[in-house]
């Protein structure tokens, strides 16, 4: 990059000699420069290649080519049974794989209908899919940091990050992966003491967030980088299909856990966090409250956790249990069924929205009454909000182009799919 | 012609009063709103939509293949108005002849890499996009992979080659 920028001043200083280079003429009268930006760049965190032309140091027009991680997850989801797919949403985004393991298991509840998820369940799911925020912002705030040159914040978030991944792993045997919401409950019953590990978390979390404000909020070069920086219009937002955080840095207060309630989101006490100045260092406050936010659920769901049970009672569709099924015939024959057919779903069409931590996930979920889904559309938040990427870049300086992706907080994977 | 069920859904009626004969039926399943939609009036709908009945926002556009159904494809249109925390769906079919819609990148920009993805996956082409281009795939790729025809494995290269 640094390279690049060295080559870009050579052309404008030598520009009325040369002939050579494209001969369309820019705002400032030099010649106009084709820069490629990826597909391995280093803070597009992810396989992203931008086109950018510049005219010295400004983005005339910047065009991104996505694709390069395209692995058809919607193709291979038509040839899996209901409950594989699980495994292939977690794939999806990185970053969000509860959040995208719970847009799923909803829809599919949704379409099925007549199943009842316990209220332990739910509570639990909300519980997991609000640590999945707070582990997705920290890393887009390590790494984001990182990008404008705060190295130290980057140790310290993915610190906390680890300890989350460690929650993961208890609850689900994988940091990652976790395939933990499953279609009619959770996967695993949750584990013995879990609620003194995430107690210990929730207990110092608050202040390391007050950590990372201190870091940056008197850090000058930090705020010269994103104050003023990456503003576009809330309407141009709307229309290029953002949601999430930028949306709610726009000043624009909306949510779909306020707006359309899932998983008993309605029963917990949380605010939704809005700015109006719209500008990088907005979108860094956003999630920075955000994580405040998810913390409060996260207390809630701990110190309010129902009793009961933690998967519907829908023998044709959960798994039974492994003592039932070595004393019981029907525990057997179901559990053959699932395993070897995989459960039916009536034939229909949903589309379930839910508040991943970069806006809106949807999935479209069509099904013709077998036991695999017919078509299955993911709207992933990243592939939304990647379209206001030449909003965001057009004629600002090149410079500025690194701290403008970076407050996207995209995912590639979650873009190609 | 408006379902009775989607009688007392505002946007639908209006829409209804407004541009008639344009709703060529709907439903209302899990209580989502859906209308099928003439495919040559879509443009004329979904500016009406934004303009006059607040869905500002497109979440998405997509479609699905019902081989070997005639018409074959189904593109749907997931919108969102803010304004009213509602969604509305808009379907419009395809037939397989002449698989080709107008475009509404006019009315949502974000529209342009839906349809781009909608061409690139299903073979759809929008009339009057401003770059209607494979997306996800290489450019010079054959065939369109959502198709219900087009094989999982083994379409162009099988792991026997390697």
């Amino acid at each position: 990059m640094r390279e690049s920028i060295l080559h870009t001043d050579s052309i404008t200083a030598s520009d009325a000699t040369h002939e050579t280079v494209d001969q369309i003429a820019t705002p400032s009268g030099t010649k106009r420069m084709i820069l490629n930006m990826g597909p391995q760049h280093p803070s597009t965190h992810g396989v992203l290649r931008i086109v950018l032309e510049l005219d010295g140091e400004t983005i005339l027009k910047a065009v991104p080519d996505i694709g390069f991680l395209h692995t058809g997850i919607e193709k291979e989801c038509e040839v899996k049974t209901w409950q594989q797919v699980v495994t292939l949403t977690d794939r999806v985004d990185y970053l969000s794989n509860l959040s995208n393991n719970l847009v799923y298991a909803l829809s599919v509840e949704k379409l099925i209908g007549d199943i009842e998820i316990p209220l332990k369940a739910q509570w639990m799911r909300v519980m997991l899919a609000e640590f999945q925020r707070l582990n997705s912002h920290l890393v887009w705030l390590g790494t984001h940091a990182l990008d404008i040159g705060a190295m130290t914040v980057f140790f310290y978030c993915f610190r906390e990050r680890e300890d989350i991944l460690r929650i993961f792993e208890m609850f689900s045997g994988q940091r990652m992966m976790t395939s933990y919401i499953r279609v009619g409950g959770l996967a695993l019953e949750p584990p013995r003491g879990w609620q003194q590990v995430v107690g210990k978390f929730i207990g110092s979390f608050p202040s390391k967030v007050d950590e990372y404000e201190n870091l940056l909020n008197s850090n000058p070069i930090w705020k010269v980088r994103t104050q003023g920086v990456g503003f576009v219009p809330l309407e141009d937002l709307l229309d290029l299909g953002v949601s999430g955080p930028m949306i709610r840095a726009a000043g624009m207060k909306w949510d779909v856990r306020k707006d359309e309630p899932y998983s008993s989101y309605d029963q917990f006490d949380f605010e939704i966090p809005v700015h109006k100045e719209n500008d990088v260092f907005a979108r860094y406050r956003v999630r920075l409250e955000e994580m405040r936010q998810s913390a409060r659920i996260i207390r809630q769901a701990l110190e309010g956790m129902p009793e009961g049970a933690w998967q519907a009672s829908a023998p044709k569709i959960v798994l039974p249990e492994r003592e039932k099924m070595k004393t019981q015939m029907e525990a057997l024959i179901y559990h053959f069924k699932i395993v070897t057919e995989g459960f039916r779903v009536p034939a229909g069409e949903v589309y379930q929205a839910v508040e991943s931590p970069r806006g809106e996930i949807g999935y479209y979920v069509v099904s013709n009454g077998t036991s695999k889904p017919y078509r299955l559309f993911m709207r992933t938040p990243s592939f939304g909000n990647l379209q206001a990427l030449p909003a965001l870049l057009e004629g600002r300086l090149l410079a500025d182009s690194i701290a403008s992706l970076g407050s996207m907080d995209f995912v590639l994977g979650d873009v190609d799919r | 012609m408006l379902p009775d069920i989607l009688k007392d859904h505002a946007a639908a009626a209006a829409l209804e009063a407004a541009l008639p004969g344009v709703i060529a039926g709907g439903h209302s399943q899990h209580n989502e709103p859906t209308l099928w939609i003439d495919p040559y009036r879509i443009v004329e709908v979904c500016r009406f939509l934004k303009d006059k009945q607040q869905f500002v926002r497109l979440s998405g556009i997509t479609a699905v293949d019902w081989l070997p159904a005639d018409p074959r494809f189904e593109v749907v249109y997931l919108l969102h108005s803010l304004q009213r925390n509602q969604r509305l769906r808009l379907k419009c079919w395809i037939a397989e002849a002449e698989p080709a819609i107008d475009s509404v990148f006019s009315v949502w920009r974000t529209a342009d890499w839906y349809e781009r993805e909608v061409y690139d996956m299903f073979g759809i082409r929008f009339r009057n996009h401003p770059d209607l281009t494979r997306i996800l795939m290489p450019s010079d790729w054959e065939g369109h992979p959502l198709r219900k025809d087009y094989p999982v494995h083994g379409h162009k290269y099988t792991y026997q080659d390697e």
